[in-house]
């Protein structure tokens, strides 16, 4: 695999949960993982506590410029709830107790 | 397209299609097209539980499994792959918490054991030493085998799908089989939304679609999507080191390497159906669950739930083999939720079956003509 050419700004940080940079972002795409689903499964951007609010659309964006197309076509993975973190003590005292 | 023939089609790229066609490859038989409707793992295999355990009450499941671990064990090297399949041998603790329980698992631990595999019974206070805030009250005793554990299912799936392209396998993502072209009992073609690819041989790995795909080249094969649930909390210090199963409670929960538990429970009543829509009635009894079971675990925050498809098969258990009368017509799946654990020796079987005809571990039990024949699998011990 060709080597990718280095960006001033690859050390940026698009997925703050999880850690993840730009650079890696870029390094994913290159490899083939080609929908915003592929690149959190393989990376886990998107998997955090903020559930991927910030670097999905930057991810999107990413993948919009590699593959030539307009942002609007790459496609966006479901919502997973709840959209927080939630106690799970806090749902089972929601329950009438047994 | 690129290719309008190939010796072997593989349908479906979840982690039993993906270790098919890489083993297919790796007997020397590389004319193989995998086709997937999305991307690999985008199914039932990337929303599973990802544990991987020894602890059955069936001889072939005892058997399969544990030649499973065996690959797995060595899958970073096996597949060549990097970063890592992230398998680690955590253990997998199952709680007992009536008498009959019991004594089903001390028959289990007496099969298991006489098959090599590490097992061994626990008193109540034994288990505590293993995971300190488990709540015994009511229970009877534990099984443990630190050899059972588990793997990380995006990179298991995606270390089999790279390894078959380096190979030569042609892997078809937003693909979709649309038909199956058979006469006389012959296979003639796999038709997709964009092409026709000659064949004689297809492995249906299709999961909870299986049913569908088998119909397409006239087979009528009992398998059906289930939902099951899933839920997943915020990262924490390593607290809690194997799987821990409950069948009493229908219960399971895990801490993963990356600090998150994993658990799920089975919902009564759930409908056969392909509905993968997570409820709030499934929150709420996992919370409650949980509090009972593993109370310290439930003041942790719940991330994201989802649901996923089983396979299911009527017996709950596999449906792998040839199917008659279509010729080279082969199933691999009705997994029935432990697709994910069995998949590296599944992909070795089937790959022998589709080239020499036999396979070294006889799996002539599972095939789909034993429903008609009315001699059902039973496995007692399974979740959900």
């Amino acid at each position: 695999m060709a080597e990718r050419e280095k960006s001033p700004d690859d050390n940026i940080v698009i997925c703050r949960c999880e850690d993840v940079t730009l650079a890696e972002i870029r390094e994913l795409i290159a490899q083939g993982y080609h929908t915003i689903d592929e690149i959190k499964r393989v990376s886990r951007a998107g998997m955090g506590p903020c559930q991927g609010r910030t670097c999905r659309q930057l991810i999107a964006r990413e993948l919009a410029i590699a593959l030539g197309v307009p942002v609007e076509q790459v496609e966006m993975p479901t919502f997973r709830p709840p959209s927080r973190p939630v106690l799970l003590s806090t749902i089972a005292r929601g329950e009438a107790d047994e | 397209m690129s290719r309008n023939s190939a010796d072997v089609v593989v349908i479906g790229g979840g982690v039993v299609g993906c270790a098919v066609a890489f083993e297919l490859a790796q007997r020397g038989c590389t004319n193989v097209t995998l086709i997937e409707r999305n991307t690999p793992a985008s199914g039932s295999s990337g929303r599973c539980g990802a544990g991987v355990r020894q602890q059955f009450g069936t001889e072939l499941n005892c058997v399969l499994a544990r030649e499973a671990v065996r690959i797995f064990e060595r899958m970073d090297e096996y597949l060549d792959y990097e970063p890592s399949v992230e398998f680690r041998q955590s253990g997998y603790l199952m709680l007992a918490f009536s008498d009959h329980q019991w004594e089903q698992f001390l028959a289990n631990v007496a099969l298991e054991r006489s098959l090599d595999i590490d097992v061994r019974t626990l008193t109540c206070q034994q288990a505590l030493e293993i995971v300190p805030f488990l709540n015994i009250d009511g229970m009877v005793g534990a099984t443990f085998c630190q050899e059972d554990g588990h793997a990380n299912p995006f990179h298991t799936t995606f270390a089999y799908a790279r390894a078959a392209r380096r190979l030569g396998v042609e892997i078809l993502t937003h693909t979709e089989v649309t038909g199956i072209e058979v006469e006389n009992d012959k296979i003639r073609a796999v038709v997709t939304d964009r092409g026709r690819i000659a064949t004689s041989t297809v492995v249906n790995c299709a999961g909870a679609y299986s049913g569908q795909v088998a119909a397409m080249a006239g087979i009528d094969l009992p398998v059906w999507g289930e939902r099951h649930q899933i839920l997943i909390t915020e990262p924490v210090e390593p607290i809690m080191g194997p799987m821990v199963i409950s069948f009493h409670h229908d219960f399971y929960c895990q801490q993963v390497p990356h600090g998150s538990f994993i658990m799920g429970i089975g919902m009564p009543g759930e409908p056969k159906g392909y509905n993968m829509h997570s409820s709030v009635d499934f929150l709420e009894g996992m919370a409650r669950s949980l509090r009972q079971l593993l109370p310290p675990v439930a003041q942790l925050r719940v991330v994201r739930q989802w649901a996923g498809l089983y396979d299911r098969s009527p017996d709950a258990q596999p449906i792998l083999g040839e199917c008659p009368p279509v010729e080279r017509f082969f199933n691999a799946n009705g997994f029935s939720g432990h697709g994910f654990m069995l998949a590296p020796i599944v992909g070795v079987i089937m790959a022998d079956l589709v080239t020499t005809g036999s396979s070294s571990i006889d799996i002539s039990k599972l095939d789909a003509g034993r429903f008609a024949r009315g001699e059902l699998v039973l496995e007692p011990a399974v979740v959900g």
